[in-house]
Order: structure tokens, then C-alpha cells, then sequence
């Protein structure tokens, strides 16, 4: 179990404080694939990094399986919203990093790789570079290559940002089929209504800066999931209703969230 | 033969009709009792010094050789250590700024005083040549690690410095750091001639320059000015065939 205690996050910069978080409560199950969704720079990103260790919260703190998070840890995995593969390396070598920072042997680490490598659908990129790779399949090596350290938690950002939307919808089914498989606990961000209700367990709708949790919805649906169907659409409506609030609010300060 | 001819006919025809050009001209080129020496005069002029032309070339490789791995073994750890600490590039960078603009041959009068007319004393003036874009190259490519590839590693495991630099930032500035060797050879090349010319040596391809200069030869100085752009043409070569093609696959194109 992951849970976010009455975390905040004020940013201090020249041109005064930025308060990007305020008092997020939230528990995460185990194997449960969980939604962020929010006006853009409502602290989304932020959040996601606090629970993998690489920021600190300002007050609060995040617990996982009882133990509070302070650095980051290969049992949080992550997958960022750049492209963050090591360009000199191999894609297998990419996959294989953090078993190598364990220590493992060659064999085993190779082993481990082609599986995860597989898993992702791309062994016949075994030895191909990431500048070889289009902008999905370096995030699905991204994804194996934070599954091969086999961590507990999973944390995406807007993973499938900058990939055209045919990809998308692809790699949004890849993804449920290798959770499936694999049964992480994920937090993932997206920009996308769509994509939240054809993923998600439960939605967290953040509200416009500083990020408040709105309200969590919970999508109640078998997967896969028809993207047209009525009960889909219901939970769309419903989103989409809420986000068309907080970008109202989010636009009288400034901010203007405009992807959906 | 005839598909090389056919492959660089144009640059082959160019060189030729360059080299027909400066045959046939140079003997108008006169200023008092000199005429400028013709592409047979010098020719004639590799032939009669070949061989003391291979011990000239390798005493200043020896000297560019010493300059330039001195030269590395400082820039580097140096580089690295400023470019990745704040406090290592807070104690270094003011001694290095003032220290930089000198130009290297500033440097000879000291290094003739205090070591000599040795091949170190040489190597040393080469050395403060290849230092400097070495150095900054290094730091440069330290600094322009992008950060999510730190924060990706660190999220894999990899969270001590010593693995962050080794397995991350390195890697990562290896083009920059080739880079800085490229330019560094360039400046280093320069500063072997200068330093064996002004006399910090008694021996090298400079030292030659200027000796057959006193003695009024320029073909046998143009034999020498030849011979350094070959050198530093089949350096340059070397170091792209085994270096940068080698170490920057990964990076097709990008490293010039
Ligand atoms: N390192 C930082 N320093 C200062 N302000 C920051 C920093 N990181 C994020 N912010 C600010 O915090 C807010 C939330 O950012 P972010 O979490 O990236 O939003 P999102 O991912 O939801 O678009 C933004 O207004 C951003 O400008
Ligand atoms: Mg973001």
C-alpha cells in the first residue's frame, strides 16, 4: 500500500513562491492502476516525483508499505515523459541498467532483459540504438526497462505524451496487457480524459494550481474497455465536466490547460 | 587505380592543376636573390633530407605526444571533477580564468629557465596549449548531461556519485570530451612548431624551420612546412577512424 500523507509542495524562486501542491491525502492499493488527471502545471509532475524520491516534500510525507519515502529507490519505478533512454547505450543494455547496478551477472542480466525485451514486443531491437527507435517504441523500452528491476510501484508521466494518437491508442493497450501480466501498483499521468477512463481503477481529477485533489472517481468497467461504449462515455461526461471547471479557474490565473 | 580515378577525379585534377600552377610560377615570384622554390625543388628537397626528416618528425611527435597525454591525464579528471562538483569548479575556476588567456607561448621563457632545452620543457609548452580546450570541453559536457538521464538512473538504483559519473555523465560527454581533444590536438600541433622555432628545442620539425631559414634554403623550409600538415592531417584522420566513429555509434552524425 502506497500513501500520500497531507503532502505540500511550495517551490521557492526569484520571482516569489510557487505553491505547486496543497495537503494531498491519498491511498493507492496494491495492483491497482491508478489516474492522475489535471489542469497542466496543477503539480502532477511533482507529485509523481515525490513518491519516486527525486523531490522533497515541503510538509508531509508519502509512505510505502509503511516505510516513509526520502530518496529514490528501484522499488518505485519510473517512466518519464521525455525520453530518457541512454542514448549510448543498446536497448538491451538500457533494460538491463538497473540490473546491473544490482550486481547481477552478465547471464542473468541478459536473461532478465530479452524477457522484459519481449514483453514489450521489440526483440528485434535487441542491438539497435534508441536514435534508431520511434518516439513510442523508446517509451515501451522505457516501460521494460523499468519492469526489469521488477519494482512494486510503477510511476508514469504522461508516458505516451508526444506520440501521434493511432500509436497511443496502441501502446494504451500494450500497457494493459503487460500490467496484466506483470500486476504493478501504477500511477499514471495523463492529459487525456480518454485515456484515463480507458485505463484507470480510479481517477484523481486535480484541481488547478496549487493541486488539491478534486475528486477521485472510480471507473468501474471490465477491460478491455470499448472506447465508444455508453458506460464509458458516462465516465468521460462526468471528467470531462469536472476538468472544464478547473481550466475555467485555471485560466483566471494564468495557467491554460488546453490538451484533453 | 581506375575506379579511384573515376571516384575523386575532380579533387585528384585539382590538386594536380594547383601543383602545375605553383610549378610554373614560382619562378617569378622573386624578392632579391630568392625565388620562390618550385613543386620540384621541393621534391628534390624530401629526398635529400628523408632522413633526417623521420627523426625530426618523431622527436616532435615525442614532444606533442608528452604535451597531449599530459595534457588529457590533468583535463579530464579535472573536467570531470569541476563539472560535476560545485565546490571543485568554485575552488578551480578563478585560477583557471586568469590563467587561460595566456597564450601558451608566453610560456617559453619560463619553461626554458626552469627545465631547459629538454624534450619535457617542450612538452610542457604543448601541454598548456591542449590543456585548455580539453578542460573546458569536459566541463562543458559535464554540465549538459540532460538531467532526466541522471534522474532515470537514479530511479533504476544508480545513486552514488561514482556511479553517476561513471555509468551517466561520462558517457554522456564523451562527444564533448572527443571534441576537446580534436581542438586541443590542433592547438598542440601549432605549439610544438612555436615552441621547437623559439628555441626551447634543438631538434624537431620547428626547430628545422627556422634552422634552414637561417641558412637561407626555402625549399628545404618549404620540405618541413610540408611535412607538419601531413603529420597533422594523418593525426587528425587517425584519431576520427579510431575514436570518434568508434566511441560515438550511438550518436551518428552528430559529432563533426
Ligand atoms: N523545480 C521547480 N522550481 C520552481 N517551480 C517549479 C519547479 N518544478 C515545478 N515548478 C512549478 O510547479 C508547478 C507544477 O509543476 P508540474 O508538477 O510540472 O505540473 P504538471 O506536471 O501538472 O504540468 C508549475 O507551476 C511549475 O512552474
Ligand atoms: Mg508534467
Amino acid at each position: 500500500m502506497l500513501t500520500i500523507a497531507n503532502v505540500s509542495r511550495v517551490f521557492e524562486s526569484e520571482s516569489g513562491q510557487v505553491e505547486a501542491l496543497r495537503n494531498i491525502n491519498l491511498e493507492v492499493f496494491d495492483k491497482e492502476f491508478l489516474c492522475f488527471i489535471g489542469p497542466s502545471g496543477c503539480g502532477k509532475t511533482t507529485l509523481l516525483r515525490i513518491v519516486a524520491g527525486l523531490d522533497q516534500p515541503t510538509s508531509g510525507e508519502v509512505f510505502l508499505e509503511g516505510k516513509t519515502i526520502k530518496s529514490p529507490d528501484p522499488e518505485r519505478g519510473m517512466v518519464f515523459q521525455e525520453y530518457s533512454l541512454f542514448p549510448w547505450r543498446t536497448i538491451i543494455d538500457n533494460i538491463a541498467f538497473g540490473l546491473e547496478m544490482k550486481g547481477e551477472s552478465k547471464e542473468k542480466r541478459r536473461r532478465i532483459a530479452l524477457k522484459y525485451l519481449e514483453l514489450v514486443g521489440l526483440e528485434a531491437f535487441e542491438r539497435s540504438y534508441p536514435y534508431e527507435l520511434s518516439g513510442g517504441m523508446r517509451q515501451r523500452v522505457a516501460i521494460a526497462r523499468a519492469l526489469a528491476n521488477d519494482p512494486k510501484v510503477l510511476l508514469m508521466d504522461e508516458p505516451f505524451g508526444s506520440v501521434d494518437a493511432q500509436t497511443r491508442n496502441f501502446l494504451q493497450g500494450e500497457l494493459l496487457r503487460i500490467w496484466c501480466e506483470t500486476r504493478k501498483t501504477v500511477l499514471f499521468i495523463t492529459h487525456s480524459i480518454d485515456e484515463a477512463v480507458y485505463l484507470a481503477d480510479r481517477v484523481v481529477v486535480l484541481s488547478a494550481r496549487p493541486g488539491q485533489i478534486r475528486e477521485i472517481i472510480k471507473v468501474d468497467l471490465e477491460r478491455p474497455r470499448l472506447r465508444t461504449s455508453v458506460e464509458v462515455n458516462v465516465v468521460r461526461e462526468r471528467l470531462l465536466g469536472l476538468l472544464g471547471e478547473e481550466q475555467a479557474r485555471g485560466c483566471g490565473e494564468t495557467v491554460c490547460w488546453t490538451g484533453i | 587505380m581506375i575506379s579511384a580515378i573515376r571516384r575523386y577525379g575532380v579533387e585528384i585534377t585539382s590538386l594536380c592543376v594547383a601543383v602545375v600552377i605553383w610549378q610554373l610560377t614560382a619562378p617569378y615570384v622573386t624578392r632579391g636573390d630568392f625565388t620562390l622554390p618550385g613543386f620540384t625543388d621541393v621534391l628534390a628537397s624530401f629526398f635529400s633530407l628523408w632522413d633526417v626528416m623521420i627523426t625530426d618528425a618523431a622527436t616532435s611527435l615525442l614532444h606533442f605526444g608528452i604535451g597531449m597525454a599530459a595534457g588529457i591525464c590533468v583535463a579530464i579528471p579535472l573536467g570531470v571533477g569541476m563539472g560535476w562538483f560545485r565546490v571543485i569548479d568554485r575552488i578551480f575556476d578563478p585560477i583557471i580564468e586568469i590563467l587561460r588567456p595566456i597564450p601558451p607561448l608566453a610560456w617559453i621563457p619560463f619553461a626554458i629557465v626552469f627545465i631547459g632545452l629538454t624534450h619535457t620543457s617542450a612538452g610542457t609548452i604543448v601541454f598548456i596549449g591542449a590543456v585548455f580546450p580539453i578542460l573546458l570541453n569536459t566541463y562543458q559536457g559535464f554540465r549538459n548531461v540532460p538531467k532526466v538521464l541522471i534522474e532515470a538512473a537514479m530511479v533504476l538504483g544508480c545513486t552514488r556519485n561514482y556511479d553517476l559519473i561513471r555509468k551517466v555523465a561520462f558517457p554522456s560527454a564523451i562527444p564533448d570530451i572527443a571534441t576537446g581533444i580534436r581542438v586541443a590536438m590542433g592547438v598542440a600541433w601549432m605549439c610544438v612548431v612555436a615552441a621547437e622555432m623559439f628555441g626551447v628545442s634543438t631538434t624537431g620539425i620547428g626547430y628545422k624551420i627556422s634552422h634552414w631559414m637561417h641558412l637561407y634554403r626555402m625549399d628545404h623550409v618549404m620540405a618541413y612546412m610540408l611535412l607538419l600538415g601531413f603529420i597533422a592531417l594523418f593525426i587528425n584522420r587517425a584519431f576520427r577512424f579510431l575514436i570518434v566513429e568508434r566511441l560515438s555509434r550511438w550518436r551518428k552524425g552528430v559529432v563533426a
